[in-house]
């Protein structure tokens, strides 16, 4: 009786671990980011926590190598081709040629891409890019923790690096893998955002009161809910500071996926 | 077999992503680099119609997005909205097109929309109310440089920012904050229309 339990037993474990191999695929180079709450510097009323949802996200920013396959099935988004609504004139503007990235480094982040470019690149991988909040989400995790960002050593590692230039031209994968399993959320590039005209600053952050009140509505309610998050104020304000056309050396872009019910 | 599977899933993913890529306009010009109209969304209109905004071009477009439920500024822009076309000289009317985009789209049905032009007096055919799903309202917004957010189950906070486009859809001035002189925004207009044959 009992051995007979315990073959059922096996039976069981093996039909579920069947079941979870078939359901629970994440794609290459992809991790899970399990679901959880916390309060964004910018964006809620009331300092209420945002809910994110359990989502894929790319371990690695796209790379030059990435971004050069995507160009070649996808001619209208090539240097010479692209149209100016969809990227400025700095669009990959360190490339050699339309299917060349010259002298840049294959297995770095493709960067000077713009918000559409970046946006469409997801879009042809069956991917989205991560919306603001679940990228802030994922940001605020180190090495051991979810949210380190009341860790001084985090925060003085992340602005750090903000002063130091030229690091897109690193490798991806050089920098901390993070709670998660993902790496350079800081130290390498800045990313783009689904919703990245989303933030407004106010207050002496960019222009007087009076003068944001009229050109924002509601914008009485949106405000920062922790000022000492200076790292975080910086991507913030960075991202206020730009257009979906524009392009920078030092802004590139992963993927993120909904997990399928 | 599985393989085979997946080389199919894969080449019509390609194909997905090519056809968009290697769609040629039908109008016998074509759309330049800036235009609008090198967007290919759908939206659907206050009478539950689906349109194409490449539909608008040919006319000059005084754009605004706003949501209907707004109790702050956006009363104060669809104010300004109906005060511009006011202005505009009836040789110039049926050159110009007013369009108001819903950053809503979950509120903002069509029929909603129909309702907030009548209790708003915009029922003239210069009037379009636009909405589409979540994601082409985002990349329309980006478009526009107009930014927006979500803050609550009803509100939203967002620029205010009424945009003129020309013929061809290129962004020829925008109109920034509340309260500010529409003067130029209405002068824009008339050069641009003045452009049209």
């Amino acid at each position: 009786m009992e051995a007979q339990f315990i073959k059922r037993f096996h039976y069981c474990l093996i039909l579920l671990s069947w079941v979870s191999i078939c359901f629970s695929q994440v794609p290459e180079d992809m991790v899970t980011i399990g679901a959880g709450s916390y309060v964004p510097l910018y964006g809620t009323s009331d300092k209420k926590p945002v809910y994110i949802k359990s989502f894929l996200l790319d371990v690695y920013p796209v790379t030059n190598q990435e971004y050069l396959e995507f160009l070649k099935k996808n001619p209208n988004y090539r240097k010479s081709k692209i149209k100016r609504l969809f990227a400025n004139t700095t669009y990959l503007s360190e490339w050699s040629g339309d299917l060349s990235f010259g002298q840049l480094n294959a297995t770095a982040p493709v960067t000077n891409v713009s918000w559409f470019t970046a946006k469409e690149y997801c879009e042809c991988q069956g991917k989205r890019l991560a919306t603001l909040d679940e990228w802030e989400y994922v940001a605020m995790a180190d090495e051991k923790r979810k949210d380190a960002r009341s860790r001084e050593e985090f925060n003085k590692y992340i602005l750090s690096w903000y002063e130091k230039n030229k690091t897109y031209n690193n490798s991806v994968g050089k920098t901390f893998k993070n709670y998660w399993g993902v790496y350079d959320m800081h130290g390498l590039v800045w990313e783009w955002t689904f919703d990245f005209n989303s933030i407004f600053l106010s207050g002496e952050s960019r222009k007087d009161k009076d003068t944001d009140k009229d050109l924002f509505c509601g914008s009485g309610s949106v405000n920062a809910t922790d000022l000492m998050n200076y790292a975080a104020f910086m991507r913030y304000a960075f991202r206020a500071s730009i257009k979906a056309n524009y392009t920078t050396k030092n802004l590139g872009f992963r993927c993120a996926k909904d997990i399928a019910n | 077999m599985k393989k085979i599977i997946l080389f199919v899933i894969a080449s019509l993913l390609l194909i997905g992503c090519n056809a968009k890529e290697e769609k040629q306009d039908i109008k016998d010009k074509p759309i330049t680099d800036l235009s609008i109209y090198n967007l290919p969304e759908k939206w659907t209109n206050q009478d539950g119609k689906d349109i194409e905004l490449k539909e608008l071009r040919g006319k000059v477009l005084v754009m605004v997005m706003i949501y209907t439920s707004c109790k702050a500024a956006c009363p104060r822009l669809v104010a300004d909205m109906r005060n511009i076309e006011a202005k505009i000289p009836e040789e110039y009317k049926d050159k110009v097109q007013l369009v108001l985009v819903s950053i809503d789209p979950t509120v903002d049905t069509p029929k909603r929309l129909k309702d907030f032009s009548i209790e708003n007096k915009m029922t003239g055919n210069q009037w379009v109310f636009l909405r589409s799903n979540e994601e082409n309202t985002r990349e329309f917004a980006a478009v526009l440089a107009v930014n927006y957010k979500k803050i609550s189950p009803i509100d939203f906070s967002h620029s205010n920012i009424i945009s003129v486009f020309n013929a061809e859809g290129e962004l020829t001035f925008q109109q920034e904050g509340l309260g500010v002189s529409y003067d130029k925004t209405v002068s824009k207009i008339k050069e641009e229309a003045a452009k049209i044959e």
